[in-house]
């Protein structure tokens, strides 16, 4: 009885303290952040970066969540269209009361929620959208990106190019902000490395709607050593297979931004291309222990294996908790400083948010493609720190209005 | 030379599957005149289903062209199955009323689709034994790319045997020119409207079916399949297989020269270009014949009665309690609140000519585009205050409707619809390539409004005064002897000509002036927004949208585009935030208000409290 009765307190004690150490959890609210992506518009990129984020959120909670707080994300569909996003933003922010915004895919819809955010004095972390505006011509205050952009992809692959020393070059692009930027890099930094290169043929095809056939028939007559091509998904697909069965890639260099990733590369099955130079994400040989802990994180929790797009939605929600927790405080104006700077344990390493433009150092894997076990995969590849891929600070700063 | 022949042999490669699909499209309107725009999604469907019926016995040569069938026949039979529970009960309502239906069912097909088949791209596999190449001329040509430049022509002519040989083409085109006789003469219209359907929806899912080796499966080929379409229909002119044939090789080697030229930007909107050209010089289209009015057009509406007393305090009544909603909430449902009221102001200036003008206008968009584009440019380039910038909206977009209206007017029914849709479709790749002044795809950020304007509550009342007020102009106009005018013109052309009514004039006049309205919306949206892109305001989807929500909210009652409006925005935000497949919920609903309410929902609730006073 006597020891039933002391059994009793001590487990009463113990229910006691454990609920007085959890208390100021429970008792408080849990930090609201908002999402907003094109879910249903860009699927094949969104749906394993929400695995990764939603990942990256139970990680985050389990240890705690920020300010002795849980983090909860409202996620919502933007549609694919940059009017219906800032509605979406303003409902996020008005009505689920979230402390900052973070997300979106497509070039503009990326603008117009940067431009959102500087009008209404909140931050935004831009986790994908490449275009170099956000952060240089159209950067603020308000807004930081995390992926690496469509120039730093496209610098990653030049030394390669200049490397190579082939004479004349022939362009393919998807005709909108992506492709033209990519485009207008490549050349420029080609130019400055190697001047006596050639541009012989120019492609800009609509997205999504390539005439592979004409296209790769076009590029042929003019003759290139090399081809640079900023094609991804759909179109991608088509040009590969268009070019292998008419015999464009034959003796010639092929670099392909982006192709690497396993969203474009892998539903070419055994058809992937062989030896071309390429950024990518190559999950199923990278050794780090960090990128080992995230893999097995990753394919524990979902039975799948990580795309690119499963990185980017992780470490944006690794990247927000920590800007939380290093400004001590939801205020929109000690997130941004503390966003300045920031430095992020991503399955890629180390990345620092650069307070110069905001753009986060995140790099990208870079080297050739070829086919194993009727796969497409990278080979011999190298991890691109970002850092060493942006142009000199002087640059920068003229690109950049002042704040 | 040698690659001139191989791009022109491209050319024909690519004509054939878009001449399928453009068959299956002209065919099902011809005899049902449903403007079907889940044609696209049939497509989609057939390289969806010819991918996982090749895939699940293996790749050779029998699966590969039996699954290219199986695939046809399987979306031929899903298609019959629509038609019966679906189109079926809503042929006898007014005319378009089925797009709103199909569009619907576009919604429902695409979340099916990633449903099932999942969001990655499939990439099918290469037709067995033609996996090579042929040297044509020194350069290696794809053996498939020669079978589907076979196909073609043999199917135009299994097709022509079919309509021209047998006693079941014989009806079909018995129907085709007039199918009120047809029933008269005791053929069960309602099978031979399924078959149609059917055969229509099995030439484009074979359309894109035999794309397999060439196209990967990907969520989005429906809306680029359904504009392709319609263009090779409208330029081979309505209803003629021989024509969409024709017009099939002109695209298609079209974009195959202006890719072997150097002009490959241009291929984004070349055949938009086409048509507009064809739809001026030839408004029947290539080998269409001048089109035969349905006898049943118009019987179904009543004639309008002057603005009643009370439901014009009804409205008064209704603005007021708007203007007094920010006294009880100052947050989000302004904002969408704003979206809404400029939404309806979109959807009224599209009414304005769809329904008392009777000139359906797929491209609206252009307008809203316009508008939004003048005054954001103003704005930011010419350095203009944001007040003369918002007065410059309408006058951009009236600017633009009266130089595209003068070329709409001198056509009418489906031709009047592409051309818009083309002059819409040329102002999109305007705007999105245009990079150094519109800013190109990205489009045009800053677009904020003066001041006294960044209060929600301030920017709400300005929205609600100024769509408030051009709504009660149109209203006005319609029912005073413009708008007589204007309905005279609608119902019997000859006779108002007769009686001295000069009824192109005053439909250009009217086409323009809801360019105007549309592109005071396109101002408001841009500085409601704070940003434009040409695809949040000149895309094909905005233009869709105003039409589904005028035919949501009834064609025949001048509340309906404001009650579609409403109800489409809302809906579109509380579904989208509330479930992930929300394009299928969006499209589920719309098709339960189709089938309860073939007349709208303000033509349901007119019926219902029979005010009359409302028709137009």
């Amino acid at each position: 009885m006597m020891k039933a009765g002391r059994e009793a307190f001590v487990s009463g004690v113990v229910l006691a303290v454990a609920s007085a150490l959890a208390q100021p959890a429970a008792a408080q609210e849990p930090i609201k952040l908002g999402e907003l992506n094109s879910y249903k518009a860009f699927a094949s990129f969104l749906e394993p970066y929400r695995k990764g984020w939603e990942l990256a959120l139970e990680e985050v909670n389990a240890a705690g969540g920020a300010l002795g707080r849980r983090i909860e994300i409202v996620s919502r569909d933007d549609n694919g269209n940059p009017g219906d996003a800032v509605r979406v933003a303003e409902e996020l922010l008005t009505r689920e009361k979230v402390a900052f915004i973070m997300g979106t895919f497509p070039s503009n819809v990326g603008l117009a929620v940067a431009d959102f955010a500087k009008q209404r004095k909140v931050l935004f972390l831009a986790s994908e959208p490449l275009t170099d505006k956000i952060v240089w011509d159209n950067g603020n205050r308000y807004t930081f990106r995390l992926n690496a952009s469509t120039y730093m992809q496209t610098a990653m692959l030049v030394p390669d190019a200049a490397r190579l020393k082939k004479k004349r070059w022939a362009i393919v692009y998807p005709n909108y902000e992506y492709g033209q930027s990519a485009t207008r890099a490549f050349k420029e930094l080609l130019k400055k490395a190697q001047p006596d290169v050639e541009f012989v043929a120019e492609q800009a095809t609509p997205l999504g709607k390539i005439d592979a056939g004409a296209v790769v028939q076009a590029l042929a007559d003019a003759k290139p050593d090399a081809i640079f091509s900023s094609l991804f998904a759909g179109d991608l697909a088509r040009f590969v297979r268009e070019g292998n069965t008419r015999g464009l890639f034959k003796g010639r260099e092929v670099f392909n931004l982006l192709a690497g990733w396993p969203e474009y590369l892998d539903p070419m099955k055994d058809e992937a291309p062989e030896g071309w130079y390429v950024t990518g994400y190559p999950w199923y040989g990278i050794t780090t222990t960090e990128h080992r802990r995230f893999l097995e994180a990753y394919q524990m929790r979902w039975n799948d294996y990580p795309r690119a797009g499963s990185v980017v939605g992780y470490a944006t929600v690794i990247a927000a908790a920590a800007a939380i927790r290093k400004a001590g405080s939801l205020d929109s104006e000690k997130l941004v400083e503390a966003m300045k700077g920031l430095k992020v344990d991503t399955p890629f390493g180390g990345i620092v948010f650069r307070a110069l433009d905001h753009q986060s150092t995140m790099g990208s894997y870079v080297g050739r493609t070829g086919v194993k076990d009727a796969k497409g995969v990278m080979r011999s590849w190298k991890y691109a720190d970002g850092a060493e891929y942006l142009p000199l600070d002087a640059e920068v700063r003229k690109l950049r209005p002042a704040e | 030379m040698s690659s001139i022949v191989i791009q022109l042999l491209n050319g024909l490669a690519s004509a054939s599957a878009l001449f399928l699909v453009a068959a299956g499209l002209s065919l099902i309107f011809g005899v049902t005149r449903i403007v079907n725009f889940a044609h696209g999604s049939l497509y989609m469907l057939g390289i969806y289903c010819a991918y996982s019926l090749i895939g699940a016995f293996g790749v050779t040569a029998w699966s590969f062209w039996g699954g290219i069938v199986a695939a046809a026949l399987a979306v031929g039979v899903f298609a019959a199955l629509v038609e019966i529970a679906l189109l079926r009960r809503i042929y006898r309502v007014p005319e378009l009323f089925q797009l709103l239906a199909t569009f619907a069912l576009t919604l429902v097909v695409k979340d099916l689709a990633l449903w099932f088949w999942g969001a990655e791209d499939l990439l099918g596999p290469r037709a067995p034994g033609l996996r090579g190449s042929v040297e044509i001329l020194g350069s290696p040509f794809p053996e498939y790319d020669l079978v589907l430049i076979a196909i073609g022509p043999l199917l135009m002519g299994a097709l022509w045997l079919l309509l021209n040989r047998t006693r079941w083409g014989t009806l079909v085109r018995a129907a085709t020119q007039d199918r009120d006789m047809v029933a008269a003469l005791g053929i069960n219209q309602a099978w031979l409207f399924t078959a149609v359907f059917a055969l229509g929806a099995a030439l484009a899912a074979l359309g894109g079916a035999l794309e397999i080796p060439r196209q990967p499966a990907q969520l989005s080929l429906d809306i680029a399949a359904i504009s392709d379409a319609f263009v090779v229909v409208v330029v081979g002119g309505m209803g003629s297989i021989p024509g969409a044939f024709l017009a099939a090789l002109l695209i298609g080697e079209i974009k195959a020269l202006c890719v072997a030229a150097g002009l490959s930007k241009l291929t984004l909107v070349v055949e938009f270009i086409v048509m507009a050209i064809v739809l001026v010089l030839r408004p029947q289209g290539l080998l269409g014949k001048p089109w035969e009015t349905l006898r049943s057009a118009g019987s179904d509406v009543e004639a309008l009665r002057p603005y009643g007393r009370a439901s014009s305090a009804e409205a008064i009544v209704a603005v007021l309690i708007l203007a007094a909603l920010p006294l009880a909430t100052t947050g989000y449902t302004l904002v969408l609140a704003i979206d809404i009221f400029v939404f309806a102001l979109f959807a009224a200036s599209l009414h304005f000519i769809l329904g008392p003008g009777g000139m359906v206008s797929f491209g609206h968009a252009a307008y809203l585009g316009l508008g939004a584009y003048g005054a954001g440019l103003l704005l930011v380039k010419a350095g203009w205050p944001m007040e003369a910038a918002l007065f410059a909206a309408p006058l951009a977009a009236a600017a633009g409707a009266a130089l595209f209206g003068w070329f709409c007017v001198r056509l009418s029914g489906v031709y009047l619809a592409m051309l818009t849709l083309a002059f819409a479709q040329i102002a999109w790749s305007v705007a999105y390539q245009w990079d150094s002044v519109t800013g190109g795809s990205n489009g045009l950020v800053g677009v904020w409004p003066a001041g006294w304007l960044f209060s929600r509550t301030a920017l709400y009342l300005l929205t609600l005064a100024l769509c408030a007020g051009a709504i009660w102009l149109m209203r006005r106009a319609l029912s005073a002897p413009f708008g007589y005018a204007l309905r005279a013109g609608r119902d019997s052309p000859l006779r108002a000509d007769a009686i001295g009514i000069d009824v192109r004039h005053v439909q250009w006049v009217a086409f323009t002036a809801a360019g105007a309205a549309a592109g005071l919306a396109g101002g408001l949206y841009a500085f409601s927004k704070g940003s434009i892109s040409p695809d949040s305001t000149m895309a094909i989807s905005r233009s869709v949208d105003a039409l589904v929500m005028v035919l949501l909210g009834g064609v025949q009652t001048l509340s309906g585009p404001v009650i579609g409006a409403a109800a489409f925005t809302w809906l579109q935000d509380e579904i989208a935030r509330n479930t992930d497949y929300w394009r299928a919920c969006l499209g589920g609903t719309i098709l339960a208000v189709v089938l309860l309410f073939p007349r709208g929902i303000a033509g349901a609730l007119q019926a219902r409290f029979g005010s009359k006073e409302d028709a137009a």
